[in-house]
């Protein structure tokens, strides 16, 4: 099965079981999950800390996009790509 | 070696909580040897272990035991737990927790549960578990862990009398609203290597299952996550057990020995700790038991010098010791071990006669008595 992409008006968020926090015996966000913690990375990060459920994919994209000063379309293929892994992998949902 | 040498804390823990438990499935990971309800640690020790994993870096508890729900204290462990920043997981039968219970539960904070799961086939899995209605009871309880809304995992422990209905279990989970399944066959220690003729599937059976979980993977994608976990005895390459010695996992039993993994104790010559006498990070970071088999010094031949010393970190050492007789030796699931042929011989032989009996896991009879003096008394 594949997985359709998301629509602009989607509204990512950590699925049940998920949470970000920050672990402080190694000075960096971990996001936890049954039986896995996973380190994101600078970028991943900041997308997730913007996935709460309520806000769009096409704000969250924005957002980023003007934060950083950067092509749109670029950030927008990143933020697509990474949460695609990671509802494949039941992190997050929309 | 260097003299310093930078140790990472461990990333989680599995608290056995009681080994007291309703089931008596043949492959229980606990020891022959059960502890009783008597040395079990009180809540306000376990609080205080929770406070020092916490401490000295854990992110994930899982209470576990026995059944972790027979202590009445569960929810204000999860609770605590919750205070204490800590992510926790309720791995339990679902035999004895009702919805109240559950609720209590999830508003204590609890993360996540995980449901053990014998078989779809009813008369099957109450005969695994030797329990009648077991799989009623658990199916409620999937049911009611969902209705709570808590995040759901199967875990699905495959053996020679389950194995061709793994596709089953797996859109079992589905129907149930489980984010994660487990597909585990049987890890043979303890329990399970006195069962091991009679839980030991086939080689082609083994395949044949792979290639379902493999099909389901695809077809389920998206849907939910499978984690499959091969069989040793029909491997090429060792697991990286525990994620390595005294890497990233410790065990506290019931009355409060740390181990650095569940089935350590069968290792002749390991002096363990207890949290009731040392710090938890002292125990981690210091102890005989831990520093053994930790990195890669102790190694023997082809592990020392194998590139894949620090992936799979020698295997595990239980399995060495259960087979060779001497736990520093590798792994005989690798292919590169001098008893991996031995060790395949054995699946061969057990998986080809018909399975005897189970040994079902229990307090040996002087143990209930005790146990039941105690409760009653």
């Amino acid at each position: 099965m594949t997985i359709p992409p998301l629509s602009s008006e989607a509204r990512p968020g950590l699925a049940p079981g998920v949470r970000l926090a920050f672990d402080k015996a190694r000075d960096q966000w971990v996001v936890l999950a049954p039986e896995r913690v996973l380190v994101p990375d600078e970028t991943a990060l900041e997308i997730l800390q913007r996935c709460n459920g309520t806000r769009q994919l096409d704000d969250i994209i924005n957002e980023l996009a003007s934060a950083y000063s950067a092509d749109r379309s670029e950030i927008e293929h990143d933020v697509r790509d990474l949460l695609a892994s990671l509802i494949e992998k039941r992190i997050v949902i929309a | 070696m260097s003299a310093v040498r930078t140790l990472s804390p461990p990333l989680a823990a599995l608290l056995e909580l009681t080994h007291r438990c309703p089931l008596q499935c043949p492959y229980c990971s606990n020891p022959l040897e059960l502890e009783r309800a008597k040395g079990e640690l009180s809540t306000a020790e376990w609080m205080r272990v929770l406070d020092e994993a916490s401490e000295l870096g854990i992110l994930q508890v899982h209470f576990s035991g026995g059944e972790p729900a027979v202590r009445r204290d569960l929810p204000d462990l999860v609770a605590h737990a919750r205070k204490a920043g800590l992510y926790s997981n309720l791995i339990t039968s679902g035999v004895t927790l009702d919805q109240p219970r559950l609720t209590k539960l999830a508003e204590a904070g609890l993360d996540h549960v995980q449901l053990s799961m014998q078989d779809v086939d009813h008369q099957t899995a109450a005969y695994i578990a030797n329990y009648p209605g077991v799989q009623g009871k658990k199916l409620a309880f999937a049911r009611a862990v969902r209705e709570v809304g808590l995040p759901l995992t199967i875990n699905a422990v495959i053996n020679r009398h389950n194995i061709t209905r793994v596709e089953r279990m797996i859109d079992l989970a589905v129907s149930l609203g489980a984010g994660r399944v487990e597909v585990a066959h049987a890890q043979y220690y303890g329990w399970a290597i006195r069962n091991r003729a009679a839980l030991m599937p086939t080689l082609a059976q083994v395949q044949e299952a792979t290639g379902r979980v493999e099909a389901a993977r695809e077809r389920l994608r998206g849907q939910i996550v499978i984690d499959y976990v091969l069989p040793d005895y029909y491997a090429r390459q060792p697991k990286a057990c525990m994620g390595g010695w005294g890497r990233q996992f410790l065990n506290i039993t019931p009355s409060g020995e740390v181990l650095p993994c569940h089935a350590a104790q069968t290792i002749p010559g390991l002096t363990f700790e207890s949290v009731r006498h040392r710090p938890l990070a002292d125990i981690w970071a210091r102890s005989e038991a831990f520093e053994t088999f930790r990195g890669t010094d102790w190694m023997p031949e082809p592990c020392r010098g194998c590139d894949q010393r620090e992936v799979d970190w020698g295997g595990c050492r239980c399995q060495a010791l259960a087979i060779t007789g001497n736990a520093a030796a590798t792994d005989p699931a690798c292919a590169l071990s001098s008893a991996h042929d031995a060790l395949r011989a054995l699946a061969d032989t057990a998986s080809s006669e018909p399975p005897p009996d189970f040994v079902y896991r229990r307090m040996s009879p002087q143990d209930s008595k005790a146990a039941l003096a105690t409760t009653t008394g």
